[in-house]
């Protein structure tokens, strides 16, 4: 087995497994019941999906200006896509949007919880 | 192997996107939109390196900010409500 062959088959097992992340965080997004429980599969997107299929197109690359500047947006996507969902789960807890509770008891706990 | 990468992406792209035009309250909306952003710059790139033109790495990087940027404005508008 020659060694592009080995590079290439770990790439594109990167790629896919990013890819299947990506649309299991999409159907997530599209099913969970309320707001609060649907920020989680969007960052888990954010993180995991594009760092995988960032990772095995890094692969693709090599050593060069163009990995480079894969590594540049996994690293831009690491910071800012916390940093915009925490944004938007403040906002929402602002607005007085509330999660979803099941029991009563957890309703109580959050009731003393949130202030 | 690019292009399963790229059909992958779309469909969650199409599923995020029912979920912007379904959602209930507003940062239901915004949230979808901040994550349809993410998955563009990573079509964006993906299609770069399927069609050989690594040069479209760039404009994928400035999607990511202006995406990030955006997102931030528009929370910013809500707030102020």
């Amino acid at each position: 087995m020659s060694m592009t062959l080995f590079w290439d088959i770990i790439s594109w097992v990167l790629l896919l497994s990013g890819g299947l992340f990506v649309i299991i965080g999409g159907l997530g997004i599209l099913r969970f019941p309320d707001f609060f429980t649907r920020l989680h599969p969007a960052g888990m997107t954010d993180t995991i999906g594009a760092g995988l299929i960032l990772a095995g197109l890094m692969i693709q690359a090599g050593p060069t200006l163009v990995a480079a500047k894969l590594a540049l947006i996994l690293l831009f996507l690491f910071f800012t896509s916390p940093t915009a969902t925490h944004a938007i789960a403040k906002a929402a807890l602002r607005a007085n949007l509330r999660p979803v509770l099941d029991s009563q008891s957890d309703i109580n706990h959050a009731k003393t919880k949130v202030r | 192997m690019f292009a399963a990468a790229i059909i992958a992406l779309l469909v969650a792209m199409a599923l995020v996107l029912a979920r912007s035009l379904l959602g209930p309250t507003a940062y239901d909306r915004i949230l979808a939109v901040n994550s349809f952003g993410t998955k563009v710059v990573l079509v964006i790139a993906v299609f770069g390196f399927m069609t050989d033109r690594p040069d479209f790495l760039d404009i994928a990087l400035v999607y990511a900010l202006v995406n990030f940027i955006g997102t931030i404005a528009v929370l910013k508008f809500m707030v102020r409500e």
